[in-house]
């Protein structure tokens, strides 16, 4: 598949970590169709949470949601609730996986979607936290889905938005964030997970014909590199296909064709 | 009970110069769009609005002057609309203020507002430079000795609230989500709530458990029927997307000014919230509920 994107790459490769029978809070746009692609290959029995207050959502082709609030959001849904709700099942423990992008994120995973530039003077005012800082405090294990450039992958985010491992070490535990853990980071370049002692940024595996060299290159602080770096398998015609029904609506058949 | 019926020019000005406003709903879906449109045209000033996601009501209370400070989790429409170029504006010049919660944080404060409590403790926000930013404080639980964010208790003066049906009383119902609703109008001081549909206390009595607000906590009813448009009201209405493109292409073209520009041509330039209704077109209204429709469960 040489004409794959790389929001399609990302998205399925994060939608191969989703296993069966869990519970997965996911935001709009790219972790939603990961999720979306989930239930339709290898976890059909997948659960998708929206921050709206819906559980168990099962997507329209084609019109997805663009907000977690609105309608479209509650197709085939199970149970409604509220916001609020929704993010007190989190604290609880019920959600096994959290999935979060960033305008910025550093090597322990900590991310930025509020300012570039600092509070006091912003260059840039971002939209903020929305749930992602209550999705990477309180779900089980959290998946951060972004493209790998060195504008993204700093050694220190201008601001934590939403915690990572913060300063490394046992520094989130000790800040009271008892619950989550940061599970991997998917990019177009590779998949990273957190070294279990410094919780620095480490590369696990390669997307198909990425060298190390350039995950390097594309990474703005200094990487740990696993012992055995892997290469993950490339998207399958049949993950392509699915997840661009479920973004593009299904393909409609030309006028005049058998 | 009292008959709370009143217009929404009347219900509008039962907010005053320097009030915090909390508007439920949550960024386009359920905005009580007509009472919003009402407090625009007020001109008040120096209000704060709260808020649990901020779609583009706040740039244009911001481009009428009247707004210093916005209390929210996330500003703007959604990804396919881009940053929110005004709100941008004012809040990287110093104009106005964002203090900046977590979603959860957000709805915990109506929460504890709501509960009569002064704070309620969470296990979000924690070491993040939001909680620095704020000065968040900390608790220690006084049994376990756990250290948990308490956030604090937020009590709006004034929470404008969009519902499908309510009687005179002020017995509001709601279908689909809540959003943070009930917290925000129990936690705040004077409670105003349009309605599509003013109903019967006998309609409202044969659906009892939909009904999300007793009377005794509602100060005002108004009748506003599409009193959510061009956002979304569920299960009756979609949200007007070509209605939000055509505002960003605005912002895109003329920069803040687009702000004003908007207010007096969609709420100036009518005498109601109705007469905005008909300039948008019954056409446009029947898409938009054929939509919602479309969406319903069978």
């Amino acid at each position: 598949m040489s004409d794959v994107t790389a929001d399609e790459l990302m998205a399925i490769t994060a939608s191969r970590l989703l296993a069966d029978d869990k519970v997965v809070f996911a935001g709009v746009g790219m972790p939603l169709l990961a999720a979306g692609l989930a239930r339709r290959t290898h976890a059909p029995r997948l659960t998708i949470v929206l921050e709206g207050g819906i559980i168990g959502t099962s997507l329209l082709p084609g019109k997805l949601p663009i907000s977690t609030n609105e309608m479209r959001a509650a197709y085939g849904a199970q149970m409604l609730t509220d916001i609020t709700d929704i993010f007190l099942y989190a604290q609880r423990g019920y959600f096994d996986y959290g999935f979060l992008g960033a305008a910025q994120v550093d090597m322990y995973g900590n991310l930025n979607t509020s300012v570039i530039g600092s509070m006091a003077h912003p260059r840039v005012r971002l939209p903020g936290s929305g749930g992602a800082n209550d999705i990477i405090s309180l779900c089980n294990e959290v998946f951060i889905v972004t493209q790998h450039e060195p504008r993204r992958f700093v050694p220190r985010v201008d601001f934590i938005t939403s915690p990572g491992y913060l300063s490394g070490g046992d520094s989130r535990v000790r800040a009271g964030l008892v619950g989550g853990s940061l599970g991997a980071v998917v990019t177009d370049l590779a998949l990273l997970d957190f070294e279990p002692s410094s919780r620095r940024m480490r590369l696990r595996a390669l997307q198909a014909g990425v060298t190390i060299a350039q995950v390097r290159a594309q990474t703005g602080f200094d990487l740990l590199i696993d012992e055995e770096v892997g290469e993950l398998p490339p998207p399958s015609a049949e993950e392509v296909a699915i997840y661009r029904e479920l973004r593009d609506g299904p393909e409609r058949v030309p006028a005049g064709a058998a | 009970m009292a008959d709370k019926r009143m217009t929404a020019a009347q219900a509008a000005a039962l907010v005053r110069d320097g009030d915090h406003v909390a508007i439920g709903g949550t960024l386009y879906s359920r905005t009580p769009m007509a009472l919003v449109f009402a407090l625009l045209r007020s001109r008040r000033r120096h209000l704060t609005v709260s808020r649990s996601l901020a779609c583009y009501e706040i740039e244009l209370f911001l481009s009428t002057g009247a707004l210093d400070r916005v209390v929210t989790s996330w500003v703007g429409i959604g990804l396919p609309w881009g940053l929110p170029q005004i709100f941008r504006h004012y809040v990287e010049r110093g104009e106005a203020s964002y203090d900046e919660w977590s979603h959860l944080a957000m709805g915990l404060r109506y929460k504890a507002g709501a509960m009569g409590v002064p704070f309620l403790p969470t296990l979000t926000m924690l070491g993040s430079d939001l909680a620095a930013t704020l000065d968040l404080q900390t608790v220690s639980c006084p049994y376990t000795g756990q250290r948990l964010a308490a956030v604090p208790a937020l009590n709006p003066d004034v929470a404008l609230i969009h519902a499908h049906r309510a009687d005179m009383f002020g017995n509001v119902q709601v279908d689909g989500y809540r959003h943070m609703d009930v917290d925000i109008a129990r936690a705040a001081r004077t409670v105003i709530v349009s309605a599509e549909q003013i109903v019967s206390t006998e309609q409202i009595a044969a659906r009892a458990d939909q009904t999300m607000l007793p009377h005794f906590t509602v100060d005002a009813v108004v009748e506003a029927p599409h009193g959510a448009y061009p956002h979304e009201c569920y299960g009756l209405y979609g949200p007007d997307l070509a209605h939000f493109d055509a505002y960003v292409a605005s912002v895109r073209e003329l920069g803040p000014a687009a702000g004003l520009r908007y207010v007096q041509q969609n709420v100036d330039a009518h005498a109601d919230f109705a007469a905005f209704l008909a300039a948008a077109g019954p056409g446009r209204l029947a898409a938009l509920e054929a939509e919602a429709r479309e969406l319903l469960p069978e």
